[in-house]
C-alpha cells in the first residue's frame, strides 16, 4: 500500500528535466569501394519521454533495441540524426564546442562495463579528479580533498585515492566511476547498465548506493538496464523500448501490474518469481522468432512478426505512441484511451 | 569526527610520486621477469652492455694507457710501424723479422696508420648517439600522429597514412644518398633525417592501429563525458597507453639509423670524423678490400660491430615485444 502511495506522488506534474522529442539516431549502412550508404541501422527511431526531477526513468528492452544508444545520444556521445533534447533549457541536440563541454557539469554517466571506464594508468585521485581538472574548478589541493569527499559519499575509503584501477573489484570500480560522476554537482546521470557486469550481490549493493545518493543530493536518473526486477526496485518510472521505438512507458506499478503492449506482457511473464506457488502457476508468453534487424523494421508495427495478438491492421499501418490513461503510454493498435 | 579521521589519514599517506615510483617499480619487476625468460632479449642486453663499455672506456684509455699521438683515433700515426696497414700485434708474423708479441695494436692499424680498435671504440660513441636520437625522434613524431589519426580518423586520418604508405615506400637509402649529396650531412642531420622518415612511415601505422583500439576504450569516452577536449583525452589518456608501444619500435628504429649511417659512410656520403661506416670505407679507398682474407682486421671489426649492435637492439626490441604484448607470450 505504502508503494501504491508513493506512485501517485510521482504521477503528479511536477518539473520536467529532460525533455526528448522525437529523437532518431541512424547508424548509415556503408558498402563497397567508394563506401557509399545502402541504408541505415536505425538504432533509435523518433523516441519521446521526459524525465521528472528527482525521479528514477527505467529503460528496459532485450539486447539491441536500441535503449544504450539512447542514453549515448542523450548525452551526446553520438551526434543525433534528429530530434530535440531538453534539458534545463538547453537543446543537447543542438549544442557545440564549448557549450556542450559545459553542459557535461550537469549531466554525467556511469558506464557499463567498470573494467573499461576506468583508464588503467591514471590513480583513483587522477580518475575521479578529472572533471575537476579539466573545468578548472579546484586546485591541487582543494581536487585532494573534494576526490576525499566523493569516495566516502560512495562508501569508499579516501586513502584509496592513491591506488590504481587494477587493485580493485568490479563493484569498487563502479563507486569510483559514480563518484567521478558526481564530482561536478550534476543534475542528472545516465546510468548505462552499470550493474549488468557485476556480481548479483554485489549489484544490489551499488543500486541501494545509487537510491541513497539519489535521495541525499536529489539526483534525477535514467536507468538503463535489462534486468526487469532490478528496474522494478529502483525505477519510479519504466519505458519499455523495442526495435528503436519505446512501446509502453507509465509508473512502475502500472507497468508491472497492468501491462498493455503485448510486449511488455511478454517481457514481464519472463521473470521468474520469488514464490514457489506462484511460479508454478505462472505461464510464459514466449515470443517466437528473433528480434527483427534495425536496418530493415518490419512494415506496419515494428512488433508484428512477433506478437502473437497481431491482427491485419498490424500490418499496414505503425501505431500511434498515445497516452491512453493518465501518464500511461503505449503504441498498439489493440489499445486505445 | 570521522570525516577528519579520514582526511588526516590521507595526509598521512606516502606522496603520490613515491606510489608512483612503487608502481613504476612493481611494472619493471613484471616486465623484467617475462623479459629474462627470453634468452634473445638477454643476449642483446650483454651486446648492449659490451658496446656501451666500449664507448666508455674509450676516453679513460686515451687519458691514461694510450698516447694521444699514437692513438688518436682521427690523427694518431704509428711511427714504430714501417708498413700500414699492420696485422693485429699478438699474431706471430713469419715473414716479419721485426715483429715481436706484444698488445701495441691489438686490431692492427690501417692505411693511414691509425689504431684500428681505437677507432672502433671511438665510434661506438656516435653509433649510440645516433641511433638513440633518431629513435626519439620517430616515437615523438609517430606517437603523436598515430595518437591524432586515431582519435579524429576520417580525413585527418587518411591525409596521415597517405602520407605513411608514400614514406614507407620510400627506398630509404637512395633517399639518404640523394640528400646527403645536396646537402652538407652530418650526424646530427641524419638522425633528424632517419628519425623524421621512420617516423612518419611504418612506425605510425603500426602505433595508430595500436592507438585504434585503445580510442573504443569505455575510459575514453568517460574523459568526454567528464568534460575533456580533443588535446586533454589525447595527451593523458592515448599517449600514455600508446608509449610502452613506442618504445618497443625506438629499438628497432635504432637498428635501422645505425645501419643507414654505415651505408652513407661507406659511400663517403657522410660528413663525419669517424665512423664504423668511415672504417670500411677506408680499407675500401685504399683498396684493401678486394684482399679481405689477408686484411680482414680493416673490415671485419667495424662490419662485425655494426652486426651485432644491430641484432642487439633487435634482439632487445623482440624481447620487449613479448612484454608489450602479452598474446605472444608462450605462457
Amino acid at each position: 500500500m505504502t508503494i501504491e502511495n508513493t506512485t501517485m506522488e510521482t504521477s503528479t506534474p511536477r518539473e520536467i528535466v529532460l525533455q526528448v522529442n522525437n529523437l532518431k539516431k541512424y547508424f548509415p549502412i556503408k558498402r563497397g569501394v567508394f563506401q557509399t550508404k545502402v541504408g541505415d541501422v536505425k538504432a533509435v527511431d523518433g523516441v519521446s519521454f521526459e524525465v521528472f526531477k528527482g525521479e528514477t526513468l527505467g529503460l528496459v528492452g532485450e539486447s539491441g533495441c536500441g535503449k544504450t544508444t539512447t542514453g549515448r545520444t542523450i548525452i551526446r556521445l553520438y551526434e543525433p540524426t534528429a530530434g530535440h533534447v531538453d534539458f534545463m533549457g538547453a537543446d543537447m541536440a543542438q549544442l557545440r564546442g564549448e557549450e556542450l563541454r559545459n553542459i557535461r557539469k550537469r549531466m554525467q554517466m556511469i558506464f557499463q562495463d567498470p573494467y573499461a571506464s576506468l583508464n588503467p594508468r591514471m590513480s583513483v585521485l587522477k580518475i575521479v579528479g578529472e572533471p575537476l581538472e579539466v573545468f578548472h574548478v579546484a586546485n591541487r589541493e582543494e581536487r585532494k580533498e573534494r576526490v576525499a569527499e566523493l569516495l566516502e559519499m560512495v562508501g569508499l575509503n579516501p586513502d584509496f585515492m592513491r591506488r590504481y584501477p587494477h587493485e580493485f573489484s568490479g563493484g569498487q570500480r563502479q563507486r569510483i566511476g559514480l563518484a567521478r560522476a558526481l564530482a561536478l554537482n550534476p543534475e542528472m546521470i545516465i546510468c548505462d547498465e552499470p550493474i549488468s557486469a557485476l556480481d548479483v550481490s554485489i549489484q544490489a549493493q551499488v543500486v541501494n548506493l545509487l537510491e541513497e545518493l539519489q535521495d541525499k543530493l536529489g539526483l534525477t536518473y535514467i536507468f538503463i538496464a535489462h534486468d526487469l526486477s532490478m528496474v522494478r526496485h529502483i525505477s519510479d518510472r519504466v519505458a519499455v523500448m523495442y526495435l528503436g521505438k519505446i512501446v509502453e512507458l507509465t509508473t512502475r506499478e502500472e507497468l508491472y501490474q497492468h501491462p498493455l503492449h503485448p510486449y511488455t506482457e511478454a517481457l514481464l511473464s519472463a521473470v521468474p518469481v520469488p514464490d514457489p506457488v506462484v511460479e508454478e502457476q505462472r505461464k510464459r508468453i514466449l515470443l517466437e522468432g528473433d528480434l527483427p534487424s534495425p536496418a530493415n523494421p518490419p512494415h506496419g508495427c515494428n512488433f508484428n512478426t512477433r506478437c502473437p495478438k497481431a491482427f491485419e491492421l498490424c500490418f499496414q499501418e505503425e501505431p500511434e505512441y498515445l497516452e491512453v490513461k493518465p501518464g500511461h503510454f503505449c503504441a498498439c493498435h489493440l489499445v486505445k484511451p | 569526527m570521522n570525516m577528519t579521521v579520514q582526511t588526516s589519514s590521507v595526509d598521512t599517506a606516502p606522496p603520490l610520486w613515491q606510489m608512483r615510483l612503487k608502481l613504476a617499480l612493481k611494472n619493471f619487476k613484471s616486465g623484467w621477469a617475462i623479459f629474462k625468460e627470453n634468452p634473445i632479449g638477454i643476449i642483446g642486453l650483454v651486446l648492449i652492455v659490451f658496446f656501451a663499455l666500449l664507448a666508455a672506456l674509450h676516453p679513460i684509455l686515451m687519458a691514461t694507457a694510450w698516447e694521444p699521438a699514437v692513438y688518436d683515433p682521427i690523427t694518431g700515426y704509428d711511427f714504430e710501424i714501417l708498413i700500414h696497414p699492420s696485422p693485429p700485434t699478438w699474431i706471430p708474423q713469419p715473414d716479419n723479422p721485426m715483429w715481436e708479441f706484444s698488445f701495441r695494436h691489438v686490431l692492427g692499424t690501417d692505411p693511414l696508420g691509425r689504431d684500428v680498435l681505437s677507432q672502433l671504440m671511438f665510434s661506438t660513441r656516435s653509433e649510440f648517439l645516433l641511433g638513440v636520437g633518431a629513435a626519439l625522434v620517430t616515437v615523438l613524431i609517430a606517437t603523436t600522429i598515430g595518437a591524432v589519426a586515431a582519435y579524429y580518423g576520417g580525413l585527418v586520418d587518411m591525409i596521415f597514412m597517405r602520407i605513411a604508405d608514400v614514406v614507407y615506400m620510400l627506398p630509404f637509402i637512395a633517399l639518404l644518398i640523394v640528400l646527403s649529396s645536396l646537402f652538407d650531412f652530418e650526424l646530427i642531420h641524419l638522425a633528424l633525417v632517419y628519425g623524421v622518415l621512420a617516423g612518419f612511415g611504418g612506425t605510425t601505422i603500426v602505433i595508430k592501429s595500436q592507438a585504434l583500439t585503445i580510442k573504443v576504450k569505455a575510459y575514453i569516452e568517460a574523459a568526454r563525458i567528464a568534460g575533456g577536449n580533443d588535446l586533454h583525452i589525447i595527451f593523458t589518456h592515448l599517449v600514455p597507453n600508446l608509449l610502452p608501444l613506442s618504445f618497443l619500435y625506438m629499438m628497432f628504429t635504432v637498428t635501422g639509423a645505425i645501419f643507414s649511417e654505415a651505408v652513407l659512410s661507406f659511400f663517403g656520403l657522410l660528413d663525419i670524423r669517424m665512423s664504423w661506416g668511415l672504417m670500411i670505407q677506408t680499407a675500401q679507398a685504399a683498396g684493401y678490400l678486394l684482399n679481405s682474407w689477408k686484411y680482414w682486421y680493416l673490415m671485419f671489426p667495424s662490419g662485425v660491430a655494426i652486426t651485432l649492435l644491430c641484432a642487439a637492439f633487435y634482439l632487445v626490441g623482440r624481447a620487449l615485444d613479448e612484454v608489450v604484448n602479452p598474446r605472444l607470450r608462450k605462457r
